[in-house]
């Protein structure tokens, strides 16, 4: 597409970023997937925004403040019971090279 | 008479409750042999819950004849598969939570609990709430029990049919997009979301945290005012959750619209939408004012626009609420030698096509050199959309809308078309966008026999209003609710 | 040393201190250090599905105080926002931080240099901010402990004011003296509460544009981030100058071989995609906050040193290193006023007791490695310094008795020290009988004569004019008296002595 809102390129660049490994189908229908979407968005640029404030939340403002102090104890087994690989009381992963 | 027991309200069972003409085992006994006959065809849950519902039944019976049980004690309640649950698995019909059990309730299941709700089941949806027709869930779709070659609605597809199909009384969904309201008008049941903040979203796996809100689903609205009461207030465990009061939904249902004003905004009767949707809604407003309210026609310029800030909005939150399932602290893990390799598998091979769709929109649209023109304008058009319903409530009481410009599609008529399907929630979406409660009542069916509801939207925390319009609505008898096909 | 007449280095400093919070920044677990792995841990820090987080009133004390302490302006509104990124030891995936709104901007850390205001350090930021747990690596992999997740840490950014390793060492010993000051943090570096992150680039001297930076990591000491400064800008002023490029990269200090390498797992991480918090509202300061934290700000590191100066005479030197550690000049204090002093010995001169302090008492706080109130008891010291000032005891005696009053030994057997309740305590009357000074006049004439007529022929250089032997002498007569004797009263004898005849 001539008017492509996202490359190829792109589409592997944001997998990456979103840690998704897609296959060269995936990679292909997702593309032209969002780049319909996009096509489909850039019916927001027909409003003038420039002098409108984004709306972030739509609550109150001003977070709760929650008291110091600690209403957690130790839940080791608990906290672990979900996960897929450990060793004693720590989750366990393949080795990180920094 | 066991099927019929779970035909009954919420209004109905408790009186019969408290007078121990039924017990609560012998209602969800009905409820779980009902489910035990329709679910094959069904499908509405994707976890049911039968040994430990019939416990709560007994635990309430005792409360029942103890003669203090609160108003929900005893009445089997389904939980869309996004609230977790302490002790039973929550899956959010993703692969990638298969078998995540969580130490924890939600606060909405906590409060139900607490009054002695029982529950049945876990009820199905779409993949983390991401769909209109709950067909994107990994554990199969929902069939629609008034046609079950078509969709329930999504993405709390399995909530709102079980309560029409009579799996249960009432049950909780989720509407981030209008996957409370859509449903609910699909499956010809009531539906309310709240006021964004009205009820706390704690537990409640996230899709998109700015929309998200905890609503039920009911065969009465007054049944719908009475666990929307049992939910909403307050809570020190979500930052956003408001701290003003609830008032007493149910008091609030005096069936008296005199005077009312109800807006209708032309942007909402499009090209394209089927004409028994768009006829059974001009019975509705024929209706109100039948019933003493005033129509008033109203604008809401920027209605077109709401689709686009919502998905851009929606996916670049859930591009971040998602990124936890790593594989690491729960959840399968995909077989991986480095850790690059344990991230990128485990999320490919645990996420469905919709949910990897939305992460990919939603990484693009806040990634650097893109923020500005896809995020940043997104939230700017959500300002417009808020100042649209500002400007309209200084005409109107409420607004009446259609839910949907069409009645349930086939399954898989849109499965493979996303922007089709985002375009369904057209009329839910900017009233997530505004922050708005906005509650959903059967107003009529098709000629397939295929349920309409209509919306009526409310100012902020104005929830008391639009339920007592709804209610007033349904007691006027201008519709009456069908009985599923199954 | 990291001069060089061509180039200079241009070091910003990011800072990330752990709070003294009882629990952590968004949830109720304990915010504590050395905990059984992932025993401070629960669904909320641990990212489970579904969880929010509350903020931690406390902290918006804490880094109110450590603003305004900073000459920030304080933003009566600010906003959390996500960053980001994939690791182990970031559960949720993202950071919640704070970034276009930060709650501190602005302000400055001014370094001391000998008493004066040598140089200005401004700040960019101090924003708030959650910390990451820890990957620790095994032989088969690498195990993830969230003790530490979300544990509250204020992130101090200071501008690229910084000209030389020592000057970031300086500013580095400042900052974490006014955060210990006020109680926002405990300033250890090697228990990770106090980390440093620097940015160094290089560029010619007089240039005003800022050459390509690098960021190090892992800096868990002041002498690491002195060192790997120096050893930065001196890799970087090499490239420069023979026409190779600095590369822009994350490097990590390697403590070991003393040098820096790049780090690899950060090559992909560097797009965070920042945007506003969803789950949290703006955090809403309100002024009577403000005012009420000015009011109750304890007095800071310079205050303090000027103070010292002022009010007790000592040395911009001395002022220095007593203020450098907040429990050592919380000692000094008490040296001078604690309680009435045992057998009725006018206090110690401040003079003394800094002195004392800043030579023999960190001496034994170096050896002990421990906080110096562990290692003394102010009350013990200002005994001890008594008897000095009251020439009851030599200062080398003080000297001798010190290491034994080191707390946490036994007393048993322990001639200084008698068995209080509460522990172990200085006993001035068994210190006295050991060293008491003798200044009798008479004695110390009856020594001297023994002395001399011991020793005709040293006696006779003297008098020929040899008069550096006099201390020969005194050395002599104190042996004689068992090392007790007034050193001034033996001079002044012994000089009368001697020169007779
Ligand atoms: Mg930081
Ligand atoms: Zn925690």
């Amino acid at each position: 597409m001539a008017q492509d809102k996202i490359t190829l390129e792109m589409v592997r660049h944001v997998a990456r970023l979103a840690r998704l490994e897609l296959s060269e189908a995936e990679e292909q229908s997702l593309g032209s997937d969002l780049n319909n979407i996009l096509v489909y968005f850039e019916k927001l640029n027909e409003l003038d925004t420039s002098t409108v404030e984004p709306t972030t939340q739509v609550g109150d403002a001003g977070t709760p403040l929650r008291d110091d102090v600690v209403t957690n104890g130790p839940a080791p087994e608990a906290m672990l019971a979900n996960a897929p690989a450990r060793e004693g009381f720590f989750f366990k992963v393949p080795k990180i090279i920094e | 008479m066991a099927d019929d027991l779970s035909k009954l309200t919420i209004t109905q069972t408790r009186s019969l409750l408290r007078s121990g003409k039924i017990s609560a085992v012998e209602l969800t006994r009905a409820c779980l042999d009902r489910i035990a006959k329709v679910e094959a065809q069904i499908h509405a849950f994707i976890t049911v819950t039968a040994d430990e519902a019939l416990r709560q039944a007994a635990a309430a019976d005792k409360r029942l004849s103890s003669g203090h049980a609160p108003p929900l004690c005893g009445i089997p309640i389904g939980i869309k598969d996004v609230y977790c649950t302490a002790g039973v698995r929550t899956t959010c019909a993703s692969k990638i939570l298969a078998n995540f059990v969580p130490p924890y309730d939600a606060t909405s299941v906590a409060r139900l609990r607490a009054q002695g709700a029982v529950f049945v089941g876990k009820a199905n949806m779409d993949e983390f709430a991401m769909g209109s027709s709950t067909e994107n869930s990994a554990f199969g779709p929902t069939m629609n029990p008034h046609d079950l070659g078509r969709v329930a609605g999504g993405s709390s597809g399995g909530s709102a049919a079980a309560v029409a199909a009579h799996e249960c009384l009432a049950s909780l969904g989720t509407d981030t997009g209008g996957s409370i309201r859509e449903p609910a008008s699909f499956c010809g049941v009531i539906g309310i979301k709240p006021t964004y903040s009205r009820v706390s979203r704690y537990g409640v796996i996230a899709y998109a945290s700015s929309l998200d809100q905890v609503g039920p689903f009911a065969r009465s609205v007054r049944d719908a005012a009475t666990v929307l009461a049992a939910v909403a207030g307050v809570d020190p465990m979500d930052s956003t959750c408001s701290a003003r009061p609830v008032p007493d939904y149910e008091a609030a249902l005096t069936g008296d619209v005199k005077g009312l004003r109800i807006g209708i905004p032309k942007e909402f009767f499009v090209k394209g939408m089927e004409p028994d949707v768009e006829s059974s809604i001009r019975a509705a407003i024929k209706q109100y004012e039948s019933l003493g309210a005033r129509a008033i026609d109203i604008a809401l310029p920027h209605t077109e626009y709401a689709v686009g800030a919502y998905y851009l909005i929606a996916t670049a939150e859930a591009s971040a609420n998602l990124a936890r399932y790593d594989g690491i602290r729960f959840g399968p893990r995909a077989e991986a030698s480095t850790l690059a390799e344990l991230y990128s598998q485990t999320r490919a091979q645990g996420f469905g096509a919709e949910v990897k769709r939305r992460i990919m929109l939603g990484t693009f649209a806040l990634s650097a050199g893109y923020y500005d023109a896809y995020y940043v304008k997104a939230q700017k058009v959500r300002t417009l959309i808020r100042r649209d319903f500002d400007q309209a409530f200084t005409k109107c009481d409420l607004i009446l809308t259609p839910t949907v410009p069409s009645t349930a599609f086939r399954l898989g008529e849109k499965v493979n078309h996303p922007l089709q399907m985002y375009l369904s929630d057209i009329f839910t979406i900017s009233v997530n966008l505004a922050g708005l409660p906005g509650l959903v009542v059967p107003c009529g069916y098709d000629s397939l026999n295929l349920p309409i509801g209509l919306q009526l939207i409310g100012t902020a925390f104005g929830e008391a209003s639009i339920l007592r319009a709804g209610d007033a609505y349904e007691r006027s008898g201008a519709i009456s609710l069908r009985d599923a096909v199954v | 040393m990291s001069t060089d007449e061509t180039y200079e280095p241009v070091i910003g400093l990011e800072v990330h201190v752990h709070l003294l919070t009882r629990s952590k920044l968004f949830c109720g677990c304990a915010n504590s250090f050395g905990a059984e792995p992932n025993n401070n841990l629960c669904p909320i820090c641990a990212a489970m599905p579904g969880v929010l987080p509350v903020f931690n009133r406390e902290v918006l004390e804490i880094a109110v105080r450590t603003g305004l302490a900073a000459h920030c302006e304080i933003a009566l509104r600010s906003v959390f926002a996500r960053k980001s990124y994939f690791y182990p030891d970031l559960p949720k995936g993202y950071q919640i931080s704070q970034y276009e709104a930060p709650l501190c901007v602005g302000g400055y850390i001014d370094l001391p240099i000998n008493g004066k205001t040598a140089k200005r350090v401004r700040l960019v930021r101090i924003h708030i901010e959650e910390d990451a747990g820890k990957n620790i690596h095994a032989a088969d992999g690498s195990l993830v402990d969230l003790n530490r997740s979300g544990v509250p840490l204020l992130e101090v950014v200071g501008e690229p004011d910084i000209r030389s390793a020592e000057e970031a060492g300086a500013y580095l010993r400042e900052l974490r003296d006014i955060l210990c000051y006020i109680g926002a943090s405990d300033g250890k570096m090697e228990e990770g509460s106090f980390r440093c992150d620097a940015n160094v680039s290089v560029r010619r001297r007089g240039e005003e544009h800022f050459g390509v930076r690098t960021e190090i990591k892992n800096l868990n000491s002041f002498r690491n981030v002195e060192k790997a400064i120096a050893y930065e800008t001196r890799r970087q002023i090499e490239k420069t100058s023979s026409g190779q490029r600095v590369l822009q990269e994350t490097l990590l200090w390697d403590p070991d071989k003393e040098a820096t390498r790049p780090m690899r797992s950060k090559e992909f991480a560097n797009d965070y995609r920042y945007f506003p918090e969803p789950d949290l509202p703006p955090l809403i300061v309100e002024p009577e906050l403000i005012e009420r934290v000015k009011r109750a700000m304890p007095e800071l590191p310079a205050e303090r040193r000027a103070r010292y100066i002022d009010q007790f005479a000592l040395s911009p030197y001395e002022a220095e290193v007593l203020t450098s550690d907040k429990e050592l000049s919380e000692c000094f204090e008490s040296v001078l006023k604690s309680g009435a002093p045992d057998l009725s010995s006018p206090p110690p001169s401040a003079k003394l007791a800094a002195n004392f302090l800043i030579t023999e008492a960190l001496r034994q706080v170096r050896a002990a490695n421990r906080p110096i109130n562990d290692v003394f008891n102010a009350t013990d010291i200002r005994g001890l310094l008594s008897l000095v000032e009251g020439k009851k005891i030599s200062l080398n005696a003080a000297k001798t008795v010190l290491p034994e009053l080191v707390l946490g030994q036994s007393s048993r057997g322990n001639p200084h020290l008698a068995q209080q309740p509460g522990g172990a305590r200085f006993d001035a009357e068994q210190v006295v009988r050991r060293f008491g000074q003798v200044s009798d006049e008479a004695a110390i004439a009856a020594a001297c004569d023994r002395v001399i007529s011991a020793e005709p022929a040293k006696v006779a250089e003297y008098r020929a004019g040899r008069n550096q032997m006099f201390g020969f002498f005194v050395g002599l007569v104190m042996k004689a008296m068992g090392g007790k004797a007034n050193p001034q009263v033996i001079n002044e004898v012994l000089r009368k002595k001697l020169a007779a005849d």
